[in-house]
């Protein structure tokens, strides 16, 4: 494509600086659903990200990418550039002393690798979502939040600063507090739209063992769930149930309720205390692209949500469980999503607040009876939101389920954005790929705040996406809002 | 961008008062949808416009004159400043007193313009638009009647063979930048273009038309039969020999 008549975003910058190569590849999120063409720039250096900025096409934009882990389009840019920031993957350096300890990383570290670094130490990344292949850059961008969300908050909450790159070209060193606070909480969840991070200190806990000392109950139905896990959550930092999003009727919503702490080396038995800080994370293998749609279908969905349901214990305390075991037993397998075949699939994750208990139940009601089919249910209660204005979680009931792209599913979709709506909830923008700009609007009220501070760093939407386009979150002119 | 579940945010319908355009207007009509009516300014636009406005759409017109060729750079250029455009129909088209048309010089030129010259124009503007943008779907509504042109309506059919074939050949050409072109084949579509006509076998419905064309989409695909049996038909017909093809009453 010819990229005459295309106007350079900074034509000021140095010269000097080496044009990177920008093949045309198509791009998409962990869903696969709607991946679209974009130039992905190989970031090896600050140079070369403000290279990729300099030269980029000014109406398509640029936006940071990191492990492709956002189900949706956060990380597409049709037409434009993807920053690809993988490579930028170094640990710079760690005060295991301090109080907190903290560790100071380039963005494209991935939370795997940092676990990895930081056990030995004794040290604990404090938010772990669903996967450790995210990049600390894209957790900060998602404000990802994990299990313990209730008791410690969500990622942006141990952020303790940031170097971002802006559209101007320059990096800027924010922190939470202080001038440059307003500009930290708009990254914080902002989904790459007011700048690249390129590193970022985060705050650690400490930890004696990599164990997990768990309480597994098998629960009834979704009433019965929900009265568990207000009663005693809050005896534990790690808290989460998975639930049957098949079965109708008298045990709709029955569940799997696990929740732990960390293990203290005490609890650990003699074998395991040898080593106590062992990273135990084997792998599977890689799912092959072999997998035709409809693979999640009436009977599998039913077969696999018996067999998870039956064979969790009914109730079972003081289990001794690893890192994968307890937090990522998916990435047991790489590229799993796979299995949902080329039409791929949508994650549908929803929080709305406490008092709305009942839109809640009605929304799991209208998943189970849709005939639409998922096996990947996820439901947590959420703790305290904290001051991005774009951050997903706020204190309620959340909701996870996976969907495949099916006939009818945007109806569902629908459906349930208006019940989330109406109970003053929201849904999440790292899993979303369909939201309407408008729906959007309503379910995060602090938008204004957003746009103010993304308008002031990058008044002509540099820093652009597909979701940006989608959500309207763009300058008119350069592909968004009408 | 169309989204995961196959919603688009927007759609350009040139010829935007053909009945099968609108009736895929219709099809993908819900709160916030960007739809850019391009056609002659007439009452008939307005009434689609104020249509998919009380669907919830937001409606932009845009003036179109297929055999105004100076005309189209713009009438491209104004359908895109809203933002970018996930599905533009090529939907105008001309049939014509046949028999007059292939006697008529000027009635000649007008259908081969209309129905072929303004499409390849308007169809290489759309095409550098949506190569930058790097996503999108053109939608060419072509005819059965290109596939085998036939005596009783070959100024029709040999403008479409050409348009068929125009847009197959764009469709290969930008596949590697992530748009993609969807050719659509009708029969006999019952519509205000055929209105008077004696309805032929196989006929469909605008409506039955814009179904294909959404589930084509969803499906990817490139080349769409309506209705799907048409594609074995002519098929067959294709290879008729000559003397016998002149002889069979269609």
């Amino acid at each position: 494509m010819s990229n005459e008549a295309v106007p350079a975003i900074k034509p000021s910058l140095p010269e000097e600086q080496p044009m990177i190569p920008q093949p045309l590849v198509e791009l998409h999120g962990w869903g696969r659903a709607s991946g679209t063409m974009a130039h992905l720039a190989q970031i090896d250096s600050v140079a070369d990200a403000v290279s990729a900025l300099r030269t980029s096409d000014a109406r398509r934009g640029v936006v940071p990418r990191g492990l492709g882990r956002s189900y949706g389009d956060a990380a597409q840019n049709a037409g434009g550039t993807a920053l690809d920031l993988t490579k930028m993957n170094r640990i710079l350096s760690m005060d295991a002393a301090g109080e907190p300890p903290t560790v100071t990383v380039q963005a494209g570290v991935s939370l795997d690798h940092l676990m990895r670094a930081l056990l030995p130490f004794g040290l604990w990344v404090p938010v772990l979502p669903g996967t450790r292949q995210v990049t600390v850059g894209g957790a900060i961008a998602a404000d990802v939040h994990g299990k313990n969300h209730h008791t410690e908050g969500s990622f942006g909450n141990h952020v303790r600063s940031i170097d971002l790159l802006m559209a101007n070209g320059k990096v800027r060193k924010l922190s939470p507090e202080g001038e440059t606070a307003t500009l930290f909480w708009a990254t914080i969840g902002g989904m790459g739209l007011t700048g690249a991070v390129l590193r970022a200190t985060l705050a650690l806990q400490r930890t004696e063992t990599a164990y997990f000392s768990v309480d597994t109950n098998r629960t009834t139905d979704i009433d019965d769930l929900m009265q568990q896990m207000s009663e005693r959550d809050d005896e534990y930092t790690y808290s989460v149930a998975w639930f049957d999003a098949v079965t109708r009727g008298r045990h709709m919503g029955r569940a799997v309720l696990t929740r732990g702490n960390k293990a203290s080396l005490t609890e650990l038995p003699v074998k395991l205390k040898r080593d106590p800080l062992k990273f135990v994370a084997p792998s599977l293998g890689t799912l092959p692209e072999i997998f035709p749609n409809r693979m999640i279908n009436k009977a599998t969905a039913k077969a696999f949500s018996m067999a998870w349901y039956f064979k969790a214990p009914k109730h079972r305390t003081g289990e001794l469980q690893n890192i994968t075991q307890f937090f990522h037993p998916l990435d047991l397998l790489a590229e799993w999503n796979r299995i949902y075949g080329p039409n791929g699939f949508l994650q549908y994750q929803f929080v709305v607040p406490f008092a709305e208990a009942d839109a809640f139940r009605r929304c799991l009601e209208m998943i189970v009876n849709s005939g639409h089919l998922s096996c990947i249910n996820v439901l947590k209660r959420f703790g305290d939101s904290n001051p991005a204005p774009l951050s997903f979680p706020m204190p309620g009931w959340t909701l996870t389920v996976d969907l495949p792209i099916e006939q009818g599913l945007d109806k569902l979709c629908d459906a349930l954005d208006a019940e989330v709506v109406g109970a003053g909830g929201r849904v999440y923008l790292a899993k979303d790929s369909r939201l309407s700009a408008a729906t959007f609007r309503k379910m995060y009220p602090r938008l204004s705040d957003f746009l103010v501070v993304r308008r002031e760093v990058d008044p002509e939407g540099i820093f652009n996406s597909d979701l940006a386009r989608r959500l309207e979150l763009s300058k008119p002119g350069i592909g968004g809002a009408a | 961008m169309i989204n995961a579940v196959g919603e688009p945010q927007s759609l350009l319908l040139l010829g935007g008062t053909s009945d099968i355009a609108l009736a895929l207007a219709h099809r993908y009509a819900r709160n916030g949808l960007r739809v850019v009516l391009a056609a002659r300014a007439s009452e008939r636009r307005t009434a689609a416009a104020t249509e998919l406005k009380n669907l919830g759409c937001d409606v932009t017109e845009v003036d179109l004159d297929a055999r105004d060729h100076e005309s189209h750079a713009a009438t491209v250029e104004l359908a895109f400043a809203g933002g970018d455009i996930d599905i533009a129909v090529i939907a105008f088209g001309l049939l014509g007193d046949q028999e007059r048309a292939w006697q008529d010089p000027d009635l000649a030129l007008e259908l081969a313009e209309v129905n072929y010259t303004a499409p390849v124009h308007l169809g290489v503007l759309l095409a550098q638009r949506m190569q930058s943008q790097a996503h999108g779907w053109i939608v060419a509504l072509s005819s059965v009647a290109g596939e085998r042109v036939r005596r009783s309506n070959f100024m029709y059919g040999s403008t479409k063979a050409g348009f068929d074939g125009f847009f197959l050949g764009l469709g290969e050409a930008l596949r590697t930048y992530g748009v993609h072109v969807l050719v659509v084949r009708p029969g006999f579509v019952k519509s205000k273009m055929t209105s008077g006509l004696e309805e032929a076998p196989l006929a469909v419905t605008p409506d039955q038309v814009a179904e294909a064309v959404v589930d084509a989409i969803k499906a990817k695909r490139e080349l769409v039969w309506v209705p799907g049996t048409m594609r074995v038909v002519m098929s067959g017909l294709r290879h008729v020999p000559r003397p016998l093809f002149r002889k069979l009453p269609i």
